[in-house]
This record gives structure tokens, C-alpha cells and sequence, in this order.
């Protein structure tokens, strides 16, 4: 086999941040060569250099043996790289034939609808992806979306495809089908680079693998002579705990009891039904449930973010049904919320700033109504140091900060200050390996500490790995409450489903 | 009342009113759809008002001055771009310093070349014509002929700019820079060029529109002729959701109300009241009646090439 792509030597520096340095990689013709590492450890960028997105600024590339010299991605393109992009680039209100064709259509001065169409038609069934040309792409579910993306490039005539994070945005179901048709793909005869931060998607597909640390090619293996440990190891620098290590479950008394919740949408429709539930001191109470069947509603109506049509809320033993948002925080809530770049952060804020969105009022914070700027640095530094924030400058705008960095500031200000109940919706969506294995951690310590928690999540595996009981939602009615450490997979995944059939054939045991 | 809509001259001075409106319009639908909101119109039409009559009278020839219009239309309008495509400068206050500079400028040229009289009464005007056939035919014949040239020019603006738009690859090209210029970008498009095209297209169409009102409808310029028809145009557009056809039948009703408002002056309704109807229009159109109207997805967001 001979290399199709290989990079040598690369180095880019961005203002105070090495993203590649002196990165290594060749790929070879036809093999699935995945590119693993965590958020922000250069893989992008090194993807986006290949793809002539950005100059680097030393090192050379070599394709299919002929040096490149980009100035811009018509330029990669033209000489065969295809690329799909996480965040895809894609126009929403155009037909799949013109997002695919367009910067390539059919010459001639007016836009040829029917050969496009033609064109995008044939290559369909070439490469087995079906798709209809003149469907709107903004009617297309993701999984489609993501199939207009990799005809955009074998309609350019791509030799390389390279998948930037491409299951990110993928129901499982749409994933399988993905690595389908990659495997049809290197059939025949394609070279595709995965990128991915997930250890599991990276064994599955690939024939090899290079890992990346902090800007730097750490090491390529085999796919086959390796595992999930020495990738995870290699990917973080150290060695990870892959399974969670729990101390033994000491409940105490009642934090949280949930009476009777019913909650209903602006268009009337119910979202929660008599829920019941309560939490104890030192137990994490795991809400597992598919995407969508009310636990963002429950946990915004105890938040105080969302009306509730009936019910009561008890925090040790008072009422605070009523309490708004603001008085639920004083009282020792905490809340993690699902969507940290719209509703966990002010992106435009600096980091600091973040830190103190809770308690910016309190005294410490404010004197007459005048933020106290010494402070809230001073907190920052601690908070910074402390969580692990990187880069570790605070005057930096939360914008500008890796997904889970950002996470970690909100961490930093919801767990920092010991509360005596977290509510924490999807706390690591989205992360890689190290930064989960932090935040499970912490969530840990904290529960050690005494304190409750409210874990909402869609992974199965983060709800039962980490949960002392689990209760399971569907159609907003809470189906069943488990004991975590007995509950299987599958018995979860049926009440998951709506089956209560599960629940009577346990109680007959 | 009735009368008064059987008249030809309310429809044919709707088409006249419209045309004004019209032109800057479809220059907007080019401006925004490649993502630059463009308000500068308002100030690129009159200062090409100005210039028209500046050099139609200087050489004698109202098509030199219309030339010279759109020239010196194209010329602010690539002002605007290098500033708001190249410098990513914000494109609303831009825009509005352009139009505040333009009613300077403007006036103070005025009052320095002509002195207080006006600009010269033997300033040439663009012709009229006459379409043979159609003039002829009862109550159409005269709304439909003896217009000035520049309403005809309007009308096939306006089909090569639909043809333009939704049926030529560049125009393909030009609206997915204004949907989403990264993506157009990774396919391989010029996005800065092309947005430099759209603003320069809004440059030139707006600056018709002025040298109508100065050289086409008259023969002379006043200070602030424009009166805000650049931003009844933006209004216009919004109306006709950003395509040509849409931005004409949007601009048609804005004449409509402009005509009759004339129409109605020696009548019992108070001439204020009905001066009002195209500011209305506009809110109205603004505020979404008439359908939810929906932007180029990167209208108005300066895009930055990454390096």
C-alpha cells in the first residue's frame, strides 16, 4: 500500500496557543485512519490545514505524491480532498442538488437544474446514497444532512474524505448506518480520516489510528493490537479510570421531595404527570428517559424557570414551590443546565464574570449595586486553579473557551461552593474522555460531601454508572424507580420505552 | 371617489412613484442576498440625484448625466463595501454616516456651484416614450406610455434581476454567500467578491433611482429630494421578501399610496392624513403584516475569512 496524504512536520500557532506542533501523519490508500484525541487537541485544526483553510506555518503536506501548497479550499478540493464538517456546510433553504453542486455547477452561464440533478443522481446510486436532488436540505433529518456533505465531496471528486467529529450530531441508529457506509466506501477503494473522540466509534471503524495530545501526533497503532485503555491513556496523557470507582452509599436525610409535579407547555399539552420522587442526602438520584420526554420540563419547573400546574416542591422539609429561581439558588441549589452555551453562560462575558452569575448580588460580590471587580477576580483565580480551567486566564470571554472548558466554569460556579442539592441536566454532552472522567469525579466528591444530586442524562451508561437509584421517565410519568446497583441495561431500556410489563413480572419474582 | 380611480393618471403616476422605489429596491435584494444590509442607499441616490443634474448639465447630454450618476453611485457603494465587506466595519452605522455625509455633501455642493437659485433651469431631462401600440389603446395607452426611459429601464432590471438571481450559477453563487459564507466558502467561492458585486449592483440601482428624480421626473435638485425613498426601498424589499418581483409589487403599493395621496389633494381628506400612507405602509410592511418575511441567514453579519 502506498500513502495517499502525508503530513509532515506541521506546525500552527495561533495567538498564544501551539495547535499543531510538529505534527506527523501519513495515511494510506483505502484504510479508515482515525484521528483521536480530545477537544481542543489539534485535530481540527490539523484537518483544516489539509483542507486549506488555514495556512500552516511550517511543514509540508504531500498528496497522492504531489506537494501541496493551499491557498484556499477550492485548491484541496481540485486536487481530490473532500471534506465533511461537524458543524455542516450546508445551506439550509437550497435544494441538496444546489448545496452540492454549488462552486462546482454544471458550466454555462445559467444554472442547469436538470443536469445538476442528473449528476447528483447518478452519484447517488454509485456510491449507494440515496437522496432526493430537489428535496430542501433544511427538511432533511441530520443523518441526511450529513449524506448531502460527503456527495458534496465525491461530486468534487474526492480521493481523501476526511469526517471532521461526524457522529456528533448522529442518533445511534444514524451512526451505524454512517460506519455502513464508510465500510461500502473502502470497498471501494476510498481513504477516509475519522476524527473522533470517542473510543468506542474509533475501535469499531478504523484500520489504524493517530492519537493527539495538546497539538502534538502522540503515537499511530493498529487498530486491531490496540484497546480502550492504552487509547484512552494516550489520548490523555495519563492513566484514566474507565470505570468509576463509587464509595458505598450512605443515604441520609430527605433534601429534595418532588409531590404530585404536573407541568404544561405554552400549547396546553402535559409534559409532566404527577410525578414523586425525593432525594437524600449523599444519594444520586439518576433520571434516565429518552430525549424529549419531559425532563427538561421537570427540572425547569423545580428550578423555578417554568410554571407548574400543580404540585408542591419540599426542600428539607419547607416548601418552596414558589420560590423563584434566585431564592432556590440561596437556599443551596444548584443547577447545571442542558445547554451551557445558551442558558449556562454569557459567552461574551469574561470567564470571571461567569463565575459569578449566582451570586454577583451577594455582598461579597456588590457593595451599593457596584460590582467589587477586585473579588470576583480574586474568586476567579482560586476557581480557575482549582477546576482546572484551561487556558487558565479568566479575562479570556467564555466564548473563546474549548465545550468542555466551558463546562468547567460552570462547575466551577454551581459545585464550587458546596451545595446542598445539584441539579445537573447532560453534564458532560458533547466532552471527551479526561474531561468526563473530571466531572464524574467531582459530581462524586460532591455527593460524598452529603450533598444531593439530580442527575438527568441521556447516556445510559452515565445514569447507571453513577447513579445510587434511577428513575426512569416516559411521556412525563416517572415509570418506575430502581435500585442502581441491581438495575440491568435492558430492564431500564424497556421502561424506557413506555413497557410497565417489565415492572409487574419483577414484582411477581 | 370613484372618478378618481378611473382616472389613468392615478395609475400611471403610480408607476411613476413606484419606479424610484423600485430601483433601490432590487439593488437591496442584490446587497442583502450576497449579506450586506445596505441603508447607504438612501445617501447613494442622493448624491447620484445631485450628479446627475451636475453633469447633465455640463454637457448637455441627460444620458452622460445619468452615466455619471451611476458612476459616482458605484463609487460610494465600493466606499461602503471596502468598509463594510473588507474592514467588517458594522454595516447599519456605516450606512448611516454615508446618508448623513450624502445630505452634507449634497447641499453644500449645491449652494457652491448654483448659489441660491437651484440648480440651472436648462438642465437636459432624460426623454419620455412613447410605445407605439400600446399608446394608442384607451385608459392602458396611458398609463402604460409616455414614461421616462428610466421606468422601461426598470422594467427589464427588473427580469434580468430574477433571471440573474434564481437562474445563473453566479447567482446561485451570490445567495449562498449571503445564507451561510462559510459554507460557500469551503465550496471554493470568493465570498468578499461577491459581496463587493452585491453591493456595487445596490450601488448602481440606487443611484437610477436618484438620477430619476432629479433628471427623469424633473429637471432640477433640491436638498434632501430623496426624502427616505432609500429606506422605503429596504421596506420594499422586506415587503417582497428579498426577491425581485416581490420588491416591484411592494414597491407598486408604496407608489399606489404616493399617487393617490396626490390624487386626493383637492378633495375633502385631509392631505396630511394621506401623505402618511407610505410611512404606514412601510411600518406595516415591517412589522410582518403581509406575511412572515424571512432574511438571508447572514444578512448583515461581516464575515471574516479564516487564515
Amino acid at each position: 500500500m502506498s500513502a495517499i496524504l502525508e503530513v509532515k512536520n506541521i506546525t500552527k500557532i495561533f495567538p498564544k496557543v501551539v495547535a499543531n506542533d510538529n505534527v506527523n501523519l501519513m495515511v494510506e490508500k483505502g484504510e479508515i485512519h482515525a484521528i483521536l484525541g480530545e477537544n481542543g487537541a489539534g485535530k481540527s485544526t490539523l484537518m483544516n490545514i489539509i483542507y486549506g483553510l488555514y495556512k500552516p506555518d511550517s511543514g509540508t503536506l504531500i498528496f497522492d505524491g504531489e506537494e501541496l501548497n493551499l491557498s484556499g479550499p477550492h485548491e484541496a478540493i481540485e486536487k481530490g480532498i473532500g471534506m465533511v464538517h461537524q458543524h455542516f456546510m450546508l445551506i439550509p433553504v437550497l435544494t441538496v442538488a444546489e448545496n452540492i453542486v454549488l462552486g462546482a455547477e454544471p458550466e454555462g452561464i445559467t444554472y442547469d437544474k436538470k443536469k445538476a440533478n442528473d449528476l447528483i443522481r447518478e452519484i447517488s446510486q454509485k456510491y449507494h446514497l440515496e437522496i432526493d436532488p430537489e428535496a430542501k436540505v433544511k427538511d432533511l433529518p441530520v443523518g441526511l444532512q450529513q449524506r448531502v456533505e460527503i456527495l458534496k465531496a465525491f461530486y468534487r471528486k474526492a480521493k481523501l474524505l476526511i469526517l471532521d467529529e461526524p457522529t456528533a450530531m448522529l442518533t445511534p441508529q444514524e451512526t451505524e448506518k454512517l460506519f455502513e457506509i464508510m465500510r461500502e466506501l473502502k470497498k471501494q477503494g476510498m481513504s477516509i480520516i475519522f476524527i473522533s473522540h470517542k473510543l468506542e466509534e474509533v475501535l469499531e471503524i478504523s484500520d489504524r489510528v493517530t492519537v493527539m495530545r495538546r497539538g502534538k501526533a502522540v503515537g499511530t497503532l493498529k487498530t486491531k493490537e490496540t484497546n480502550e485503555q492504552e487509547l484512552a491513556n494516550l489520548m490523555v496523557g495519563r492513566e484514566v479510570v474507565l470505570r468509576i470507582e463509587k464509595s458505598e452509599y450512605k443515604p441520609g436525610g430527605v433534601v429534595l421531595k418532588v409531590n404530585d409535579l404536573n407541568v404544561v407547555d405554552q400549547q396546553g399539552v402535559a409534559r409532566v404527570k404527577d410525578v414523586n420522587f425525593e432525594i437524600r442526602e449523599g444519594e444520586i438520584f439518576g433520571l434516565a428517559g429518552v430525549d424529549g420526554n419531559g425532563q427538561l420540563e421537570l427540572v425547569e419547573a423545580i428550578m423555578g424557570l417554568r410554571p407548574k400546574k400543580s404540585g408542591t416542591i419540599l426542600f428539607y422539609g419547607k416548601d418552596v414551590t414558589n420560590f423563584s429561581t434566585r431564592q432556590l439558588y440561596r437556599e443551596g441549589i444548584s443547577y447545571i443546565p442542558q445547554d451551557r452555551q445558551t442558558d449556562g453562560l454569557v459567552l461574551d462575558f469574561t470567564v470571571a464574570e461567569n463565575l459569578i452569575l449566582r451570586e454577583y448580588k451577594d455582598s461579597t460580590y456588590s457593595r451599593y449595586g457596584v460590582i467589587q471587580y477586585k473579588k470576583v477576580y480574586e474568586n476567579a483565580e482560586k476557581k480557575v486553579k482549582e477546576f482546572d480551567i484551561r487556558p487558565p486566564e479568566y479575562m479570556l470571554k467564555a466564548r473563546n473557551l474549548s465545550g468542555g472548558n466551558q463546562q468547567k466554569v460552570i462547575l466551577a460556579r454551581e459545585v464550587g461552593y458546596n451545595p446542598k442539592l445539584l441539579i445537573a441536566v447532560q453534564p458532560t454532552r458533547g466532552m471527551d474522555v479526561g474531561a468526563i472522567e473530571y466531572i464524574h469525579k467531582r459530581i462524586l466528591e460532591l455527593r460524598d460531601k452529603g450533598a444531593a444530586i439530580l442527575l438527568v442524562s441521556l447516556e445510559l451508561e452515565e445514569i447507571m454508572s453513577l447513579s445510587d437509584r434511577i428513575g426512569v421517565i416516559y411521556k412525563g410519568q416517572l415509570m418506575d424507580i430502581l435500585d442502581g446497583k441491581t438495575a440491568a441495561k435492558e430492564q431500564i431500556g424497556l421502561l424506557m420505552a413506555g413497557s410497565r410489563f417489565d415492572k409487574t413480572t419483577l414484582e411477581a419474582r | 371617489m370613484k372618478e378618481i380611480f378611473l382616472n389613468p393618471q392615478l395609475w400611471a403616476a403610480t408607476l411613476a412613484m413606484a419606479t424610484p422605489l423600485a430601483l433601490p429596491a432590487l439593488g437591496g435584494t442584490f446587497s442583502e442576498r450576497s449579506g450586506v444590509v445596505n441603508i447607504a442607499m438612501e445617501g447613494i441616490m442622493l448624491i447620484a440625484a445631485f450628479f446627475a443634474v451636475v453633469f447633465a448639465h455640463m454637457t448637455g447630454s441627460a444620458w452622460i448625466g445619468l452615466s455619471g450618476a451611476m458612476i459616482v453611485g458605484l463609487i460610494v457603494a465600493l466606499v461602503f463595501a471596502w468598509a463594510a465587506v473588507s474592514l467588517t466595519a458594522n454595516q447599519i452605522i456605516l450606512g448611516m454616516a454615508i446618508n448623513i455625509f450624502a445630505s452634507g455633501i449634497t447641499a453644500y455642493l449645491l449652494n457652491a456651484m448654483y448659489g441660491f437659485t437651484g440648480t440651472p433651469v436648462d438642465t437636459p431631462m432624460l426623454p419620455t416614450v412613447a410605445i407605439p401600440g400600446i399608446k394608442s389603446i384607451p385608459f392602458l395607452g396611458q398609463i402604460l406610455s409616455g414614461h421616462s426611459v428610466i421606468v422601461y429601464l426598470m422594467i427589464i432590471i427588473l427580469f434580468a434581476a430574477d433571471y440573474f438571481l434564481f437562474h445563473t450559477n453566479l447567482g446561485l453563487r451570490l445567495r449562498s454567500v449571503g445564507e451561510n459564507p462559510e459554507a460557500a466558502e469551503t465550496a471554493g467561492i470568493n465570498v468578499i467578491k461577491l459581496r463587493y458585486l452585491g453591493v456595487a449592483l445596490s450601488g448602481i440601482l440606487s443611484a437610477m433611482g436618484g438620477a430619476y428624480l432629479s433628471i427623469g421626473a424633473l429637471n432640477s435638485f433640491n436638498p434632501d429630494m430623496t426624502s427616505g425613498r432609500g429606506y422605503i426601498a429596504l421596506a420594499a424589499m422586506i415587503f417582497g421578501k428579498w426577491t425581485p418581483f416581490g420588491s416591484f409589487g411592494a414597491a407598486l403599493l408604496f407608489g399606489f399610496a404616493t399617487a393617490l395621496s396626490m390624487q386626493l389633494q383637492n378633495t375633502a381628506f385631509s392631505k396630511n392624513i394621506i401623505m402618511m400612507l407610505p410611512y404606514i405602509l412601510t411600518i406595516l410592511a415591517l412589522v410582518g403584516v403581509g406575511g412572515k418575511s424571512v432574511p438571508p441567514a447572514a444578512d448583515g453579519v461581516p464575515y471574516t475569512p479564516k487564515k
